[in-house]
């Protein structure tokens, strides 16, 4: 299992401002340890939901750097919101995390 | 006879299975035949994007010149009515699809991710909306590639 996504939400106005931080090697399959090529491995979907409906979702490719950083905004979220987000790479391994959409400050 | 039946039974059962444990996700799957293509236009094509028009209401945010080509920051936003989803293209990375982004109930047009680029090359956008595409560029110079080793 992979280390724990980093998920920030900050409302400005009424939208979410969703920041996440994924711990994941995304290796492309042409980078060389040692002589040998390093194999493919890196996240391929990516989605969230804002209390539990989908409102972001991704298809990504090997070219997204290491431990990758998306952001994205939702409009209509308050305080206390719940955001989750589950990622999914090409080995099958998997990881979701959620955090709640804190307001101004 | 019999068999039939059970044998559409039991794909029914599993196609249901499928959506249930999948309920939210709007993407197709994951679509291989784009990620593997070596040009944007072969990744376009494999996508079902046909014809894209220019377009002044994309905003791609990028560093004219990205210092380390491992992490280059890109920030695309639609100003365009109705936009379902952005494509990302890295025109002269060895395979330039490197993703595409969904948006629905309430999500604004708007992502920021963090790409490998190889070297200096265009980073074009392809914007659906309203069962159209649209598209812009923007030139990315990289000092250091980000694919290496």
């Amino acid at each position: 299992m992979a280390d724990p996504m980093k998920i920030r939400a900050t409302l400005q106005g009424d939208v979410a401002d969703v920041r996440v931080l994924m711990a994941h090697p995304m290796e492309t399959g042409q980078r060389k340890q040692a002589g040998k090529v390093v194999p493919l491995h890196f996240i391929q979907t990516i989605t969230a939901t804002l209390n539990g409906k989908q409102v972001f979702a991704a298809d990504i490719s090997q070219a997204i750097s290491r431990n990758p950083v998306f952001a994205f905004k939702v409009k209509g979220a308050k305080a206390g919101d719940k955001i989750a987000i589950t990622w999914k790479d090409n080995t099958g391994d998997t990881r979701s995390d959620e955090t709640t959409v804190r307001g101004d400050s | 006879m019999i068999q039939t039946r059970r044998t559409i039974t039991l794909g029914l059962v599993a196609a249901l299975g499928a959506v249930l444990l999948n309920p939210v996700r709007a993407l197709a799957a994951w679509n291989d035949g784009a990620f593997k293509a070596r040009s944007t236009m072969d990744g376009m094509k494999a996508l079902g994007i046909s014809n894209p028009q220019d377009s002044s209401d994309i905003v791609i945010r990028a560093p004219e010149i990205a210092e380390n080509g491992a992490v280059v920051p890109i920030d695309v936003t639609s100003n365009i009515p109705g936009t379902t989803s952005i494509s990302v293209f890295i025109e002269k990375n060895p395979f330039p699809y490197t993703g595409s982004f969904e948006f629905a109930a309430g999500a604004v047009p708007f992502v920021h991710l963090r790409a490998k680029v190889g070297e200096s090359t265009p980073v074009r956008v392809v914007v659906a909306a309203g069962g159209k595409f649209y598209t812009a560029a923007k030139d990315v110079k990289v000092t250091i590639g980000g694919c290496g080793g």
